[in-house]
């Protein structure tokens, strides 16, 4: 909270109501300069509505939001061309090419290309990114679900963005989609230094993508940090199977190794089927959302849920 | 505001309604080649010469005109104001739900160029929808016009000022209708009702007063006499409502409209960018998935 002055996406307090239902209910976090962070939670979380407050497309109830330095519900064109949104596609633009659409939304980014940072991206270039180029000239109504949503990322990033919100990006992707889309997403952040944002339920995905996770559930932030960290409060847990003259055996345990230890002193060579497994980032997640759905919301001992 | 290196604000306006009218042209030529626009030019095309062929020997009251003649720029005036005000609000009630709009919101200056390509895209749309009207029947039926070159002109000005009174309409009712669905009876119906009454398929002397103050409230019915002023000889006038064309009157309404429309619909169309967000897209998606279902 100490360099919110440099934060890319500096928000504190903010709180969103529809009529008397809130759907958040302080939300605090900081995005900084060429991070990738994934806001995760269930279904109903808030990430939608907050990651909406944050483009600019919905005004917020109460608390303070600043984007690249900007109150997003006050922000001018300049601020705009900075920052690049992936849409939810349907059926928008049908009858047009991938190719004059990317001219066509990229041109709005040309009087704000500065010396240091071209806008907006070659269309080709952008079009081999996403692996468009062979079906540059299709109409838009004719590509596949895939081929439609690398078109939006496509879009999302043809001005060149220095911070990118995507929603859900992979959401219907099979799976090796998916893994074009992730690549395509760490060199975007590699390569171009951009800041991403994005939101998604798939814990493999925030595993694989994100520098820093932010957990959202019941309408705050209820776990920050990395996957790894995350993972380790809960390294505790593990869970230990083995068998010993065919009887299969099981026990969790907060020490993995001295346990182990013990059950190879104890059986030798009798154990076999040993198998460790330590908690996963999907056991930590689980835990705390069912804690925190369950309506507890002024459970604010992270530690607490965890174990 | 954060001072961005280089940005040219009136550059990037200009650029805006450049990328605009581009969009506009783009969008003209896709509907010219797809087989559902054509059909839709065709079936106006062939509805209104079979009504003009199946009337075309009857003689209107008072006069020795043709009905043909007479009809034929009367709805040439109803499909322009029909046109350019259904057309946009159906446009703008899809666009809005099928994400096009909230492209151009995630943009900078895209709602400006969005708003610049519908002026013109429905602007252009009037061309062929004119022509297939038109040119069959300049053929099929003789004497339509009257005035020469001078009648020419007045069709022009007519049109433009016709499209300026209506457009803006099309566009504010398109931005405040709460769905595609509801552009049937919010729109269609009232356009509908306003164009059958404004003298098109009857004279407007056949209907009793106060319709005939109604009707010459709203555009249409000064479009339609516009037209007539333009292609019948002034000798037809008799039989219009005080017995002239009322050309002041003409520009008066329309101007009076096009005012109106061009005050409203910058403030209407911001209002409705304002609200558009992708939780909205999702659920008119989710909607029209029930509607399929």
């Amino acid at each position: 909270m100490d360099d919110a002055a440099d934060a890319v996406v500096a928000v504190r307090d903010l709180r969103m109501t529809y009529g008397t239902t809130e759907v958040l209910t302080g939300v605090d976090f900081d995005v900084r300069a060429g991070e990738v962070v994934c806001l995760l939670g269930p279904n109903g979380a808030g990430k939608t509505t907050t990651i909406e407050i944050l483009e600019g497309f919905r005004l917020r109830s109460a608390g303070s939001v600043r984007v690249l330095g900007v109150d997003p519900a006050h922000a001018d064109e300049a601020w705009r061309a900075r920052v690049g949104v992936v849409l939810q596609s349907w059926r928008d633009h049908p009858r047009w090419t991938p190719r004059r659409l990317l001219t066509q939304l990229g041109g709005y980014f040309a009087p704000y290309a500065t010396p240091e940072r071209s806008r907006p991206h070659d269309v080709e270039r952008l079009l081999a990114t996403v692996g468009l180029t062979r079906h540059a000239d299709r109409k838009i109504a004719t590509l596949s679900g895939g081929q439609r949503r690398r078109l939006d990322v496509a879009v999302g990033i043809v001005g060149r963005p220095e911070l990118l919100f995507l929603d859900e990006p992979t959401a219907g992707f099979d799976p090796l989609a998916r893994r074009d889309f992730h690549e395509l997403v760490l060199r975007l952040a590699d390569l171009e230094g951009t800041t991403i944002l994005l939101t998604t339920h798939d814990l493999a995905e925030a595993e694989r993508l994100a520098d820093r996770i932010l957990v959202l559930a019941a309408g705050r932030i209820v776990a920050d940090g990395t996957a790894a960290e995350l993972t380790r409060q809960v390294a505790g847990t593990s869970e230990v199977r083995w068998s010993v003259e065919g009887r299969r055996q099981s026990a969790s345990t907060d020490d993995a190794t001295a346990f182990v230890r013990r059950l190879f002193e104890r059986h030798g060579d009798a154990l076999g089927d040993l198998e460790v497994r330590r908690a996963s980032l999907e056991d930590t997640y689980l835990a705390m959302v069912a804690r925190f759905e369950a309506g507890d919301r002024t459970a604010a001992d992270l530690e607490e849920v965890l174990r | 505001m954060t001072a961005v290196p280089g940005r040219a604000p009136a550059h990037a306006t200009r650029n805006a309604l450049r990328l605009g009218a581009l969009r506009g042209w783009t969008e003209f030529v896709q509907s010219l080649r797809s087989t559902q626009d054509q059909g839709f030019y065709v079936f106006m095309g062939v509805a209104s010469l079979a009504y003009l062929w199946f009337t075309r020997n009857g003689e209107v009251e008072g006069t020795d005109l043709s009905m043909p003649t007479v009809a034929m720029p009367s709805l040439l005036g109803a499909l322009l104001a029909f046109g350019v005000v259904i057309g946009p609000a159906y446009a703008l009630a899809m666009e809005r739900e099928d994400g096009t709009l909230l492209r151009h919101k995630s943009v900078p200056h895209g709602m400006q160029g969005y708003v610049t390509g519908q002026v013109v895209f429905h602007s252009l749309g009037l061309v062929p929808l004119l022509a297939v009207l038109l040119l069959p029947s300049l053929v099929l039926f003789d004497g339509l016009m009257s005035n020469g070159a001078a009648g020419w002109l007045t069709v022009g000005w007519v049109l433009v000022l016709g499209l300026l009174a209506t457009l803006p309409l099309g566009m504010v009712l398109g931005a405040v209708v709460p769905s595609t669905q509801k552009v049937g009876t919010w729109g269609m119906l009232p356009v509908m009702a306003i164009t059958a009454i404004s003298g098109i398929f009857f004279p407007i002397q056949a209907l009793w007063g106060w319709v005939q103050a109604v009707a010459q409230v709203f555009p249409t019915y000064w479009i339609g006499l516009g037209m007539r002023s333009a292609f019948l000889p002034p000798e037809a006038a008799v039989v219009e409502l005080g017995g002239s064309f009322r050309t002041g009157w003409t520009v008066l309404v329309l101007a009076a409209w096009a005012v109106v429309g061009l005050a409203l619909a910058p403030r209407v169309l911001r209002r409705m960018a304002r609200r558009t967000s992708g939780s909205q897209v999702q659920a008119a998606r989710d909607a029209a998935l029930q509607w399929v279902r």
